[in-house]
């Protein structure tokens, strides 16, 4: 095991303190973001950006906070791509996916380090990101996009707000299944470490790699 | 600036209608510039400026008599230049006052999501609250005319106000005054409408201008500030005076159908997550329960 991270007997190492720093870097500003965005996005929510220090405050430090998360986005991407590839087994967990949603996990296949859902969510937020990124440098400096380039500033209306009401979509999931649908899953992010029991249930074959060999987690989905 | 003595019509980011809208008890007001007797002396630009409390800002050569490239944060009235090559006429030197329109309809107002930061009242004044503002820039993706403008220093969007600040005290705006040819007129808008039209038909039956007209563009329910021009069928000819100026339909899209889109797909998958979990509850894992068939490997 990593000597990063005590794991408590019984227990085993599912995300290293760099693994865990970055998630919760995009975490919390992803969920500033989101709220700041939110206040912008109907006038019914605009008491929000009261709430984080007002309208002019919320809306500066949205696009500051805004590279913040592209920047823990891109350190995802650099930690897990190699493990987020959709492998055969992804597929026929996706062919299960009503036994997944019914909790009847004894009907869905055990996956690698990462199922199919968690593949999504990454994915689904690097995209997702990497255009939020695009059309939010266009909405933060309108004056530096030339008027005969004006239709840059069209798409990019429309573009940041359809693509965070799907992110808000992957999140609101993303924090379901971690607060309250899997047990287990938020120490994992907290504190490391997860159950062997949960391990195997949900990630036996990557359970079983690391099993043998804890160096290889991080090398194969 | 100044909200003294004006009914409010619409409040851009406002949760809720407006406190008597639609009640009309005013007249709506009406600018009319008339492109064909201006002299480009930049008498309003100057009026403006010092009405407005500005200095004169550094002019930036462009091969024309024109101050500047366009309108900026603190140079809210630009008279622009333009060449134009006519067949019937020669050389033409178009001049034409670039300001703030104050749209029936402003996209400014639509694409604002801060409370109370633009106001349009009922005698048609489109004007920015800057105590209101948060330097979103919204307005200036909204607008069809290029006329907001972001202040760096206030980190706040600027533009004409029409000068309502004296327009609520009975005076005309400050360019109105300073104008020394007349071709600047503040009125009622069926006034101006009927003076501009008056205009056109001269230049037309006795100035040989055959497509003179009135600028005052439907696709957003026209403006209240007009022009006279001498070929109405081109207005881009004026400084890129846009033919058919429309709120963007993406601003258009973005406020009604993705808004609501939007808030049935986030409240109803909460309600959705709720239902699930009253349903299935969470995802049991007890140690010993790891006989059943199929799980783990």
């Amino acid at each position: 095991m990593s000597e990063d991270t005590r794991v408590p007997p019984g227990n085993v190492l599912r995300y290293s303190f760099p693994e865990r720093l970055v998630h919760w870097l995009a975490g919390f500003s992803y969920v500033y973001l989101m709220l700041t965005g939110l206040a912008f996005w109907s006038p019914w929510l605009f008491w929000l950006a009261f709430a984080l220090g007002g309208g002019t405050i919320s809306r500066e430090l949205h696009s500051w906070v805004g590279l913040i998360f592209v920047v823990a986005v891109l350190l995802m991407f650099r930690m897990w791509h190699r493990q987020m590839h959709e492998t055969a087994v992804d597929k026929e967990w996706w062919d299960a996916i009503p036994h997944y949603i019914r909790n009847e996990d004894e009907y869905v296949p055990t996956v690698g380090r990462f199922n199919g859902g968690q593949k999504l969510l990454f994915w689904g937020f690097l995209w997702c990101g990497l255009f939020l990124l695009l059309s939010g440098l266009i909405l933060w400096f309108p004056n530096w996009v030339p008027w005969n380039l004006r239709y840059l500033r069209y798409i990019a209306v429309i573009v940041h707000p359809s693509l965070a009401l799907i992110t808000i979509g992957l999140f609101i999931i993303h924090v379901y299944m971690g607060l309250a649908m899997e047990r287990g899953a938020l120490i994992s992010m907290t504190r490391g470490y997860v159950t062997i029991a949960f391990a195997k249930r949900y990630h036996g074959l990557w359970y079983n790699r690391v099993a043998d060999d804890p160096s290889a987690k991080n090398e194969t989905p | 600036m100044s909200s003294a003595g004006f009914e409010i019509r619409a409040i851009s980011g406002h949760a809720g209608p407006v406190p008597g809208a639609g009640l009309k008890r005013e007249f709506e007001v009406c600018k009319l510039i008339d492109t064909t007797t201006c002299i480009g002396c930049k008498a309003c630009e100057v009026a403006c400026l010092e009405w407005n409390g500005y200095s004169f800002s550094e002019t930036k050569f462009d091969n024309s008599y024109q101050t500047m490239p366009e309108t900026s944060w603190n140079y809210w009235n630009l008279i622009k230049f333009n060449e134009h090559e006519d067949p019937d006429h020669g050389l033409m030197l178009l001049m034409r006052k670039d300001q703030c329109m104050h749209c029936e309809e402003p996209g400014c107002l639509a694409a604002c999501p801060a409370d109370n930061a633009i106001v349009q009242y009922v005698n048609g004044i489109v004007d920015f609250q800057q105590e209101h503002c948060i330097g979103c820039g919204y307005c200036i993706s909204g607008c069809p005319f290029n006329i907001p403008k972001f202040s760096p220093d206030a980190r706040k969007v600027f533009k004409c106000t029409l000068c309502v600040d004296r327009v609520s005290e009975g005076l005309e705006p400050a360019c109105i005054k300073a104008c020394p040819t007349g071709c600047l007129h503040f009125g009622t808008k069926p006034e101006m409408k009927e003076l501009a039209e008056t205009r056109a038909e001269q230049l037309r039956e006795h100035s040989g201008f055959a497509n003179a007209g009135v600028y005052d563009p439907a696709g957003i329910s026209g403006t209240h500030v007009i022009y006279v021009l001498h070929d109405a069928s081109n207005p881009e000819n004026y400084g890129g005076l846009p033919s058919n100026p429309r709120i963007p339909w993406t601003v258009q899209l973005w406020k009604h159908p993705l808004k609501w889109i939007g808030n049935l797909a986030i409240v109803g998958g909460l309600l959705g997550l709720v239902v699930h979990y009253l349903r299935f509850g969470p995802k049991t894992l007890e140690e010993d329960k790891q006989k059943k068939p199929g799980a783990g490997q």
